[in-house]
């Protein structure tokens, strides 16, 4: 048994590799039969190790003492100085800084151009622009039916109660002969239960569908009262041949509950589409004008009222009396029912007015249900 | 510049990294010229001095050695951008920043994240530390007799001489004792 100072002298020599071959073999088996010689052994190495690498990095820093002391340090700082002009410098070490408050000062802009209405604006003149436009598309979708939609409402305010008050649509129509013939539109009448007319002096009659022309928008409907005792005779004529544009022209219709009264003139020979069917008129018509006669001042009903475009001002449209015509002509064909038109007109020599009060009892208002 | 002045100059990372592993003392030389700038760059124009600067690039080349010495360097980029992040990670959790202001640090190269590095380099320097505390408190002569026999591979018999023992036995006799002390000192 060795000493431990002998024992680390004999590992020292191995481990620097002092030995001969015979000795460090002996080495070797002294350690493999003494547990304790192994644990020395390893425990030692490992020190050996730390306290080597500690060397390394005392030797190394030594050296690199040496060599930064021999650095010709002038010429380095020189190279070590900034390449770039101070403005570069100053702009990549304020980049983040301007980047965010450019962001920040577009952010405010923005907002607050929206929050004044500024883009709200730009879209409005745009639509403006637009609307200079004929699209024929649309304009379809845009023409109206002058059709009144009742308020749905009764009296109580409650909704839905169709029992007591259950009219849908409310229009105009006009009587055709004293008989209980009268004249509106198809859009009026389609899929209706049942129609109603009401007169200038209130009194409602039961009327039934006895002619619908879907191309001309025309429906003929006959008074089917007990209560109708026929009307007097009718004042107006119908015009058979078309009018010409510039005509001063007038309707009678209901809008509200009260016979309204529009004035205008005749501004083409077509409506929105090209369609040849109907006049264009410039007059001030509503929901609730269609069906509606349009008169010339001689008191001939040249055209039935029927819609209007809703984004062009002044451009409602009126069936020419002539496919009226030609619908009682077909009525009469196909269902055997004459109609005989007057033909003697009393309103010719009549002023406005006149001609109003004159016509007004031979106009109703159609309530479809 | 001629193009071959500057390939003597600019030595490459293959011949470079070929020299450490060598310990060829010419490469420490050519590296701690080619790279010494880059870091004192860095550091002085993020509110460094020279000092910091060469702290910073030795504790980075002892690191480099030391990785190399292991044979635990994967090198995946240029040795330049690896000397580069360390020095740059070393100086910002030098300055305490390397959270908060890090956006404003002026960088000149590229840089690479280096977790593993630098916890190994954590562990080394905690070694090497302790040891060093060890080996002042151990004194003198011990710590020159262990560094001369263990570090500097001199003979007991140099050893003897140079410290004025009378036999080498007794320079023996001391450098076991030195050695015991500094494991104490070392392990606790």
């Amino acid at each position: 048994m060795r000493s431990d100072q002998e024992f680390l002298e004999w590992a020292d020599a191995y481990l620097k590799g002092e030995l001969s071959q015979r000795e460090q073999i002996e080495f070797e088996r002294y350690c493999n039969d003494t547990p304790y010689a192994q644990t020395q052994l390893e425990e030692h190495r490992s020190f050996l190790k730390y306290l080597g690498l500690y060397g390394d990095r005392v030797n190394l820093q030594q050296k690199m003492d040496a060599i930064h002391a021999e650095l010709d340090m002038n010429e380095i700082r020189l190279s070590a100085k900034p390449h770039k002009p101070v403005v570069v410098r100053i702009w990549n070490k304020y980049k983040i800084n301007s980047l965010v408050a450019a962001s920040v000062a577009l952010l405010a802009v923005f907002s607050t151009l929206w929050l004044t209405g500024y883009f709200t604006n730009v879209k409005d003149n745009s639509s403006q622009y637009s609307a200079l436009r004929r699209d024929m598309n649309s304009i379809a979708r845009r023409q109206n039916a002058l059709v009144k939609e009742f308020n749905k409402k009764n009296s109580d305010g409650t909704e839905k109660d169709k029992g007591i008050n259950p009219s849908h649509y409310g229009a105009t129509g006009f009587a055709l002969s004293s008989d209980g013939y009268l004249v509106t539109n198809y859009h009026v009448v389609d899929r209706a239960d049942s129609i109603y007319v009401q007169g200038n002096d209130g009194q409602s009659y039961k009327t039934k569908v006895v002619h619908m022309d879907k191309s001309y928008d025309i429906a003929i409907l006959q008074i089917d009262d007990p209560n109708f005792e026929g009307l007097a005779a009718i004042p107006y004529t119908f015009k058979k041949g078309s009018s010409d544009i510039g005509e001063d022209v007038f309707t009678i219709g209901f809008p509200r509950d009260e016979a309204v009264y529009g004035r205008g003139y005749l501004s083409s020979q077509s409506d929105y589409a090209g369609d040849t069917i109907a006049y264009q008129v410039s007059i001030p018509v509503n929901p609730g004008n269609s069906g509606g006669p349009l008169v010339d001042n001689h008191g001939n009903i040249i055209g039935i009222v029927k819609g209007k475009q809703t984004q062009a001002d002044g451009a409602a449209f009126a069936i020419k009396t002539k496919f009226l015509l030609k619908s009682l002509e077909e009525l009469a064909d196909v269902e055997g029912e004459q109609i005989v038109l007057n033909k003697r007109n009393n309103l010719g020599k009549l002023n406005r007015a006149e001609q109003i009060k004159k016509i007004q009892d031979f106009v109703f208002m159609v309530k479809v249900y | 510049m001629s193009k071959e002045q500057k390939q003597q100059t600019v030595a490459d990372d293959v011949s470079l990294l070929e020299g450490i592993k060598r310990g060829n003392s010419d490469t420490l030389k050519i590296l701690y010229k080619q790279f010494y700038p880059m870091a004192l760059r860095f550091v002085t124009h993020n509110s460094g001095s020279e000092d910091d600067a060469k702290d910073i690039f030795q504790e980075a080349v002892i690191a480099l050695y030391d990785r190399i010495g292991q044979q635990k360097l994967d090198l995946k980029c240029q040795l330049k951008t690896f000397i580069y992040s360390i020095c740059r990670n070393l100086w910002l959790k030098r300055l305490g920043k390397k959270d908060r202001y890090s956006l404003n640090i002026e960088d000149f190269e590229d840089s690479i994240p280096l977790v593993n590095e630098i916890e190994w380099m954590e562990e080394r320097d905690k070694q090497f530390f302790m040891m060093e505390a060890a080996m002042k408190r151990l004194g003198e002569p011990c710590q020159s007799i262990l560094k001369d026999f263990y570090i500097y591979n001199m003979s007991m018999q140099d050893i003897s001489d140079k410290f004025g023992y009378t036999s080498t036995d007794n320079a023996k006799t001391q450098k076991y004792k030195c050695l015991q002390r500094l494991k104490k000192l070392f392990f606790n």
